[in-house]
């Protein structure tokens, strides 16, 4: 199992395959949709954005409220593609990494190789589980959202795989691939 | 005429949404642990084998098995002789919901507009469906839909020329198209027949059906079972990363139709095929 730590460097990212299982430990922001979006417009404003994406990884999830005591409620990943539209420009902004789940465009995965990214997927509707990594949470920006507000969170191992790495490898592909070859030989 | 007091639907949709987000259906935990036994793939097995923990987690510690609590979906079935007193069922139905997901630390997920999406901050109002039954009972059944899985949902209007191969190609493609998506394993929900609304419906409410039930009819439920095997060749697998665990269930419910059509309706479910019912 490999493990990182935030903030990523490219060197971190070069050796890493499609289907690499690894841990992240370290500070990580959580947006969707909504907050992408203001992201953007922010951007094309030539405003400046209200968190540092330089090595930075973006984990798509919008949690459960958290019951008193705890930093955060169920926290598994949404789905990725309705962030095609914006992910590009967050990675010329020096985004290193997402987490996910599901397929990304052709332009997203372009972008992921010309930048030395990658996109992992956590575990879709693991969230019970995925909530025992996350160690603590903080709102950053856009509270007004609620489940959609950016959060600086803390991970500790948090487990996710590889899906499309910096060599244009994707795991949706491959994986299906290998198991259908592995199928007709078996 | 039976009377049931409408603070006592508002109860029961309190309890129903909180205990669907934290406890898997056992016909659906089992379903799982079986499709791992039968999972040769490791990687797959190894998924399978953290969604099973994830069901335990969610159920120890009561917490939402998925952070996506869903819209939540309402199934009345009202017998004729029975009359609501001290509220409007559907005001009690969406009290029910607001208060469960308070209480309960589900998130909020509705827009009151689905252009200026303006978040309703208590997750109403829930998509109720009513129909009217015999009897003097109320069934209520609470199903919180997440919306990576109903976003992958597809309806056609076919020919009646292409007929049966038509609609299994349909169901085919949808699953394809889905891919990792939705979160496979999935549940498949196939309304048949019908009008336009009538076979969404039918997809919609086949997703309550216990995951050891095929359809009545021998002929829908050979179709069910043909379609199952036909989507677990696709090598999709748990998550998308490749196996035999596609999907989990196929289920069909079809209806009479007009002579010019053959419409088709597949509503995809996730693994956490989540859903309570209570009969007062």
């Amino acid at each position: 199992m490999k493990k990182l730590t935030t903030p990523l460097k490219v060197e971190d990212l070069k050796d890493l395959k499609a289907g690499d299982n690894v841990t992240i430990t370290g500070y990580i922001y959580t947006a969707r949709d909504a907050a992408h979006k203001r992201l953007v417009e922010l951007l094309e404003e030539g405003k400046e954005l209200p968190i540092d994406l330089e090595g930075a990884i973006i984990y798509y999830v919008g949690p459960t409220p958290a019951r008193e005591g705890e930093p955060i409620g169920s926290a598994g990943p949404t789905t990725s593609y309705r962030m095609d539209s914006y992910t590009p420009q967050l990675l010329d902004q020096g985004l290193l990494g997402m987490i996910g789940k599901g397929k990304r465009s052709q332009e997203v995965k372009d972008k992921i190789v010309e930048k030395g990214a990658v996109y992992f997927a956590a575990i879709g509707g693991a969230a019970a589980l995925i909530k025992k990594a996350i160690k603590s949470a903080e709102i950053v920006a856009y509270e007004d959202l609620g489940a959609e507000a950016i959060r600086k969170i803390y991970v500790e191992d948090f487990p996710v795989t590889v899906v499309n790495d910096a060599h244009g490898n994707d795991l949706y592909q491959s994986g299906r691939k290998e198991y259908l070859q592995w199928l007709k030989e078996n | 005429m039976r009377q049931i007091d409408a603070g006592l639907i508002t109860e029961s949709v309190k309890k129903m949404v909180m205990e669907a987000n934290y406890f898997l259906p056992e016909d659906v935990y089992s379903t799982i642990k079986e499709a791992q036994d039968k999972e040769e793939w490791q990687l797959a097995s190894d998924i399978l084998d953290k969604i099973l923990q994830n069901a335990d987690i969610a159920k120890n510690d009561q917490v939402p098995m998925c952070q996506d609590t869903g819209m939540a979906v309402v199934f009345v079935e009202m017998g004729q002789e029975v009359s609501i007193v001290n509220g409007y069922i559907e005001d009690a139905i969406n009290q029910g919901i607001r208060e469960g997901y308070e209480e309960g630390y589900l998130r909020k997920s509705v827009v009151g507009d689905p252009l200026n999406r303006v978040n309703t901050k208590d997750n109403t109002p829930g998509i109720i469906h009513y129909s009217i039954v015999p009897g003097d009972k109320l069934k209520i059944t609470v199903a919180p839909k997440g919306f990576g899985s109903e976003n992958m949902s597809r309806l056609k209007m076919l020919k009646p020329a292409e007929g049966l191969e038509g609609v299994k190609d349909f169901v085919l493609e949808t699953v394809e198209l889905a891919g990792p998506n939705p979160c496979p394993p999935i549940v498949v929900g196939v309304g048949i027949g019908g009008t336009m609304e009538k076979a969404a419906f039918l997809a919609k409410k086949s997703l309550m059906r216990s995951f050891d039930s095929y359809n009545e009819n021998p002929f829908y439920a050979d179709l069910e079972k043909e379609l199952l095997e036909k989507i677990n060749e696709l090598g999709i697998g748990p998550q998308g990363f490749g196996g035999k665990t596609t999907a989990l269930r196929v289920f069909i419910e079809y209806y009479p139709t007009h002579i010019a059509g053959l419409p088709v309706a597949v509503n995809i479910q996730c693994h956490a095929a989540r859903h309570k019912e209570v009969v007062l």
